[in-house]
């Protein structure tokens, strides 16, 4: 590891990784080497269940812009849907 | 020096061997086939994982005469592909260095455990493996030579300091027991150049044997085929440099 940032949040939903549909428990987020962007460090988050074994993972791995653009549009699209007793 | 008249075979296959604490763990394995006798080399894969790259730089080593070992640092968290075995470890904060270094030094033993060890091993790491190959060789006396690749995190600051990190390898520069090489690049982001200065000038201030070499146009693993900051001429010169101060400190038996 070469920053060890890394942070772990539980979260409830569902995934869909490489033997389909899981349930979600928790998000693994990190700022370090991604394995496959073209990037020397990314914004890394592994939707995972850990109950369910190392290779029950969703990955993403963004670029600090991207990642931080991802945030405020999530933001926004929640704002969005409060108002409209959208949120359950 | 190969040349196209010499018989040339190699063994490489997975092995178990004793690490931290006594607990066994796995490993990769490689050597020349041959009586001997051979240096051997402890291989410390890099923070993405016990991966190809690191399975192909063990073969390397053998290629080049070596008995080469690279233990599986991430074997406690579980199995899986080496990409999945790593995200875990990422998310768990890495290993801690006293069990890393416990490791390391179940790989040194390992491999003079052999009946065609010359007597004489080094050790090789890249990223968090170039810190921790630092680490080891300030630490635990059996290691003839030390080559770290772009060591992140040798220098630390207070606040970095954790359990399982809980001094900053350049504070052990003191106890270091082996000559050194480095390389790094020029544009890394860990170490930057500046810290590499750091890591420099405390080996000078205790006196030990060292090599560094910064390579202009080149960042984080410029040795990596398969990631963008590979550099085809810093890599060739690198690897040439590797060989020429192993083949220096431990082809000569003791």
């Amino acid at each position: 590891m070469c920053t060890m940032i890394a942070e772990q949040v539980e979260i409830d939903g569902s995934g869909k990784g490489r033997s389909g549909w899981f349930n979600l428990s928790h998000a693994n987020v990190s700022y370090d080497h991604p394995f496959n962007a073209q990037l020397e460090h990314a914004l890394n988050i592994d939707f995972v269940n850990e109950m369910e074994g190392l290779g029950t993972r969703v990955v993403v791995e963004l670029s600090a812009e991207a990642a931080r653009s991802l945030v405020e549009t999530i933001q926004a699209v929640l704002d969005q849907a409060e108002p409209g007793g959208h949120l359950e | 020096m190969y040349e196209t008249n010499i018989y040339e075979g190699m063994l490489a296959e997975t092995v178990t061997m004793q690490g931290a604490k006594g607990d066994t763990i796995n490993a990769y394995y490689a050597r020349p086939l041959g009586a001997g006798p051979f240096p051997g080399m402890v291989v410390i894969h890099h923070m993405p994982g016990w991966d190809e790259w690191y399975r192909e730089a063990t073969r390397k080593f053998a290629h080049h005469g070596y008995a080469a070992i690279s233990p599986n640092l991430y074997y406690r968290t579980g199995h899986g592909t080496p990409e999945d075995v790593a995200a875990q470890v990422r998310t768990e904060g890495g290993v801690p260095d006293d069990q890393v270094v416990g490791d390391l030094d179940g790989a040194m033993k390992y491999l003079r455990s052999l009946p065609y060890i010359n007597g004489k091993v080094g050790v090789f790491g890249s990223c968090s493996g170039g810190r921790q190959a630092f680490l080891v060789a300030c630490l635990v006396d059996g290691f003839d030579a030390v080559v770290e690749l772009w060591g992140g995190r040798v220098v630390m600051s207070k606040d970095e300091l954790t359990d399982n990190f809980p001094v900053a390898p350049i504070d052990y520069t003191k106890d270091l027991s082996c000559p050194i090489l480095g390389l790094f690049g020029e544009e890394d982001q860990s170490p930057t150049p500046e810290q590499v200065s750091q890591h420099e000038q405390e080996l000078q201030k205790h006196n030990k044997p060292y090599e560094f070499h910064m390579y202009p146009d080149a960042g984080h693993g410029f040795f990596y085929y398969d990631r963008p900051y590979y550099r085809q001429q810093q890599a060739v010169d690198g690897w040439q440099k590797i060989f020429t101060f192993l083949e220096k400190i431990l082809s000569t038996p003791t």
